[in-house]
Parts: structure tokens; C-alpha cells; sequence
């Protein structure tokens, strides 16, 4: 099972390797990265496999919401299938 | 990979837009708790409603942080209770108050289906109900009531009209002190779908399977956004852009619907195709039709505005979906939609516009408080009105009046959460009294003979 997590907030050190370490931690594998930053704002998207998470989705995306706020970041992870959804016929 | 931009469209439509689905209501068959016995047959139906009804909301929530999407409601709708009240007796209260007590153990935030059809007369048990309806309403939070008066098939059924009138204001009067609420828990339809999830209409008709999900989609401040990207274009470039939009809510909806009716082992109805808005800024269908041009909703132009947006969203969702049903269109509730409740204040939108307005979109006169002196006779000629327009053009209208008791024009009348607040709207005063008193039935319009 696949998601997307973005992380939308202002551009500091170290996002990149917060974001990384804590979905390896998770054991989330990242697929796909795409990162930039406008001014002073850092946008990343991911594609990230989370069928060998240990944690229900629901709960991953708890997860990194909540650590995302500690550093003022909007982090969302959103099941795949939304997008393809709303954007795929 | 997605698209970097899709991707981001989505997230602004759920952060930025108030995209939701608005509610995914369960549709529960009630028929086989009927029982000789009322004790017996509210047994039988609160325990099949806490039964198939029990992991709804867990359900509900789970889809909503797997997929980040907001899934406002989650609720239930059954069997015309008068169905089985007919069977049993008694005193019809004791079922609303089984449904009252069934939504809470669920924890569904309203139970739909304290309902009669009546549209060409009153079978065992139809009217008792309905003289029930003012006390269920007060003595319950979640119990939601409707009656069907009329339809394209059978006319309108006149006695059901004066009593409706007077049902409305007791409901009313019984709950003066808490807003009049009891009269926002009351529709009055014509031609009512069965398989309506959105409240306080909803009820699971008698040619519905056992259970089934129904999901309602929402989203008018999406389909703003995507117009105010649009200041020049034509209407048939906004036409199309509504259709694109709708067509991209209703995926979702139906990819929610899927979901639910997977996990919880039940048969997938339908999606209802609406733009329901709320009190939130941002969320407003009077917004849209400002959107396009008009100065304020109610201004000359807007019955062809919502023409067009409600043709729109219906012809952008079908294709999105596999089954679209209830009521699908664009939802004008007064007391629930920012602008709307703007433009009646300021005069812009009165009553007689609204009446023109429902012709062509979804439902009818919703959430209006009027004057709290308004006799009953009035309030069933406003239902025979309504009931007329959609008789004769083959669609659905229903209508849920506030009568403001102890209020009148210039004051306002405040529900809160989801119902919003409105001002009273002033009324024709003149009687119609004598026809409303006459009863019988309006014949059916001749094109109900296309068989």
C-alpha cells in the first residue's frame, strides 16, 4: 500500500533527514522524492510504501502530523488512492 | 508519479476549500422488525440498528486520517416508521424514542425515518404518526422526521397539506425555547427519494435492499475557487469548469463510498451528487452564483445561474461515479449558507425568489424562519406551492419552515453548529385559508401517463 506524504513549512536544516529517519524508523520505504523550495518555503511530496509499517496508516499519519508540528511543519499523509481518484480516469 | 500539481489541487481542496464528504448515512430496513407487539418490534429494531449500525462511525473515521479527507457525518436512516407502527399500535413515540436511544448507543449524530409517505392518502397508522411527529421531535435530539404529500404520480394529497401546516407549527411551539428547532428536524416532501442520505430527509425506502451505504459529497467552496480563476470566461466556460470540479468531489465521494460499504460488509447505494453548504465562510452556494456575476444572490440572473450550476454539478458527478442517486443538485438552505443568510438580510433574496430558485435545483424552501405569528393555513399554502413545482416538473421538493415563535421580521433565530442561524423572512399575508380548508387532492399532471 502506497502514500503521499507532503510537508509544507518554512526551510530549515535538516527537514530532509527528520522526515527520512523518522519514516525509516517506521520501517516506510520512500519510492519517490520531490522537493523545493519558493522563498522561504519548503514544499517536499513523497511516494512512500507503507505495507511493512508496523502502524495502521491512520496512526502513521497521526504520527507525522504530530512530529511535523514540533518543527512548525504541515506534514499530511494521505493514502495514494485519493489522488488517483480524483485525478485518473 | 502523481502529478506534483494534482497532488497539491487535492490538499488546497480539503485544507483550503472546505472540501468534505458531508455525510455517509447507513440505510437500514426495518421491515422485518415489524411486530403485533410495540414493545417487541422496538426491540427488534434497536437491536438490528446497534447490529449493522455499531462500527459506522469507527468505520467513518478510520477512512477519513487514512485518506485525509474530513468526513463531516455518519448517520442512519430507516424504514418509514408509520410502516410499522401500522402493524403494532400503540403509541408512536415510543419509537422515536428507540431511534433516539439506538443513534446514541451508535453515536450517529441523527436517525432519519420517522416518516410517512402520504402523497394519495393515509394508510392504518400514517396519520396518528403524524400527529406524533411535534412530540417526537421535542422529546429527541436526533430523531429526524419527513412526509412525502404529493408526487408526479399521484397529485397532492390536500388533507395531508392542512395537516402538515399545523404539524409544522406545533413543532415549533413545542420547542419555542430551544430556536424552534423541532421544526428544522421536519421535512415535507414531494416526489421524496428513497435513498437520500442527507438529513433531515433521509429515510430507507421500501424498495431499498436490507442495508446499504449512501454517501453525500459537498464542496461549494471548491467549485467557487475554480470560478474565481475564471474572471473573463464565458458562461460556457464556466459551465465547464463546474463540471470538472463536480466531477473531481464526486470521485472522491465515490471512492469513500466504496470503502465503507467494503469494511463494513454491506451493499454500496448511491452517491448523492450536492453542493451542501454550511455556516463556514468559504462554503457557500450563494457564493458561487456571486462568483458568476451577480451583484448578490436573489438579484435578477439568479434562477439562471443555478440552473446552469445545478445542471452542471449533476452532468461533471455521474460520470465520476457508478450509482448516483438521492438528491443530487445544488442544496439552498437559507439558514445554512453564509451568503445566503447575507443576502436575506439585506433584502436581496425574499421568499418568492427562493420559490422560483427551487424549480431548478435540488430540494426547496430549506431552513427559512418565518415569522412566528404565521397561521397554519399560510404554511401548508407555502407546501401546496412547493409540492406544486414538483409535481408538474417531475422533481423533488421538499421544504422545512421555522416558524420563529414569539419572533418576527427583523429578528433572527439562531440553531447553531451545522443549521446556522437566519433571519425571519417576511411572508404574503394574504389567506389562503379557504383553499388549504377545502382537502381532497390535486389530480396528477397529465404526464404521468407516459405508460
Amino acid at each position: 500500500m502506497k502514500a503521499v506524504l507532503t510537508v509544507v513549512g518554512r526551510d530549515m536544516v535538516g527537514i530532509l533527514a527528520d522526515v527520512s529517519a523518522e519514516c525509516a524508523a517506521q520501517n516506510v520505504n520512500i519510492e519517490e522524492v520531490s522537493q523545493s523550495v519558493l522563498q522561504d518555503l519548503f514544499c517536499m511530496i513523497m511516494l512512500v510504501d507503507v505495507s511493512n509499517c508496523p502502524l495502521p496508516l491512520a496512526e502513521f499519519a497521526d504520527l507525522m502530523s504530530e512530529k511535523g508540528q514540533a518543527k512548525g511543519l504541515a506534514i499530511h499523509v494521505m493514502h495514494e488512492d485519493i489522488f488517483r481518484a480524483m485525478h485518473h480516469i | 508519479m502523481l502529478d506534483t500539481r494534482d497532488i497539491l489541487e487535492t490538499i488546497r481542496m480539503i485544507q483550503d476549500e472546505n472540501l468534505d464528504i458531508r455525510t455517509i448515512t447507513m440505510g437500514i430496513s426495518l421491515l422485518d422488525c415489524a411486530d403485533s407487539d410495540i414493545v417487541r418490534s422496538c426491540n427488534k429494531i434497536h437491536a438490528k440498528i446497534c447490529r449493522l449500525a455499531k462500527d459506522l462511525v469507527r468505520v467513518g473515521d478510520d477512512i477519513g486520517r487514512e485518506y485525509g479527507i474530513p468526513i463531516i457525518n455518519k448517520r442512519v436512516s430507516v424504514t418509514p416508521i408509520a410502516m410499522l407502527f401500522a402493524a403494532s399500535g400503540g403509541d408512536p413515540t415510543e419509537y422515536a424514542r428507540t431511534l433516539e436511544r439506538a443513534a446514541h448507543d451508535v453515536d450517529v449524530n441523527f436517525i432519519g425515518g420517522y416518516s410517512a409517505l402520504v402523497q394519495k392518502g393515509f394508510a392504518a397508522g400514517d396519520e396518528a404518526l403524524i400527529r406524533s411527529i411535534p412530540q417526537a421531535l421535542a422529546e429527541t435530539e436526533r430523531v429526524c422526521s419527513s412526509v412525502n404529500i404529493g408526487s408526479t404520480k399521484a397529485g397532492i394529497n390536500m388533507d395531508a397539506v392542512a395537516l402538515m401546516g399545523r404539524i409544522i407549527r406545533e413543532c415549533a411551539e413545542k420547542t419555542a425555547d430551544r430556536s424552534c428547532i423541532g421544526a428544522a428536524k421536519l421535512v415535507v416532501f414531494c416526489n421524496a427519494p428513497e435513498d437520500n442520505p442527507f438529513m433531515a430527509g433521509a429515510f430507507h425506502g421500501a424498495g431499498e435492499p436490507d442495508c446499504v451505504i449512501n454517501v453525500g459529497v459537498s464542496g461549494p467552496g471548491v467549485v467557487r475557487n475554480a470560478l474565481a480563476k475564471l474572471p473573463d470566461a464565458d458562461i460556457t466556460g464556466i459551465a465547464d469548469a463546474v463540471k470538472k470540479t463536480a466531477f473531481k468531489i464526486t470521485r472522491i465521494g465515490q471512492l469513500v463510498a466504496a470503502q465503507a460499504a467494503e469494511r463494513l460488509g454491506v451493499p454500496f447505494g448511491i452517491v448523492d451528487l450536492s453542493l451542501a453548504p454550511t455556516p463556514a465562510v468559504g462554503d457557500s452556494v450563494a457564493y458561487i452564483l456571486e462568483e458568476m456575476g451577480l451583484e448578490q444572490c436573489g438579484a435578477h440572473g439568479t434562477t439562471a445561474a443555478l440552473a446552469l450550476l445545478n445542471d452542471a454539478v449533476k452532468k461533471g458527478g455521474v460520470m465520476a461515479s457508478s450509482h448516483v442517486g438521492g438528491l443530487s443538485g445544488a442544496f439552498i438552505p437559507v439558514s445554512e449558507d453564509a451568503g445566503m443568510i447575507a443576502a436575506a438580510r439585506s433584502g436581496a433574496l425574499t421568499i418568492e425568489k427562493l420559490e422560483a430558485m427551487t424549480a431548478v435545483c435540488s430540494v426547496g424552501l430549506d431552513m427559512i424562519a418565518v415569522p412566528g405569528d404565521t397561521p397554519a393555513a399560510v404554511l401548508s399554502a407555502i407546501l401546496a406551492d412547493e409540492a406544486a413545482i414538483g409535481m408538474v416538473n417531475s422533481k423533488t421538493t421538499a421544504v422545512r419552515l421555522i416558524p420563529a415563535i414569539g419572533k418576527g421580521v427583523g429578528d433572527e433565530l439562531e440553531f447553531g453548529g451545522l443549521l446556522g442561524s437566519g433571519p425571519v423572512m417576511p411572508l404574503n399575508t394574504r389567506s389562503p385559508a379557504k383553499f388549504i380548508a377545502r382537502g381532497g387532492r390535486i389530480p396528477a399532471p397529465i404526464h404521468s401517463l407516459k405508460n
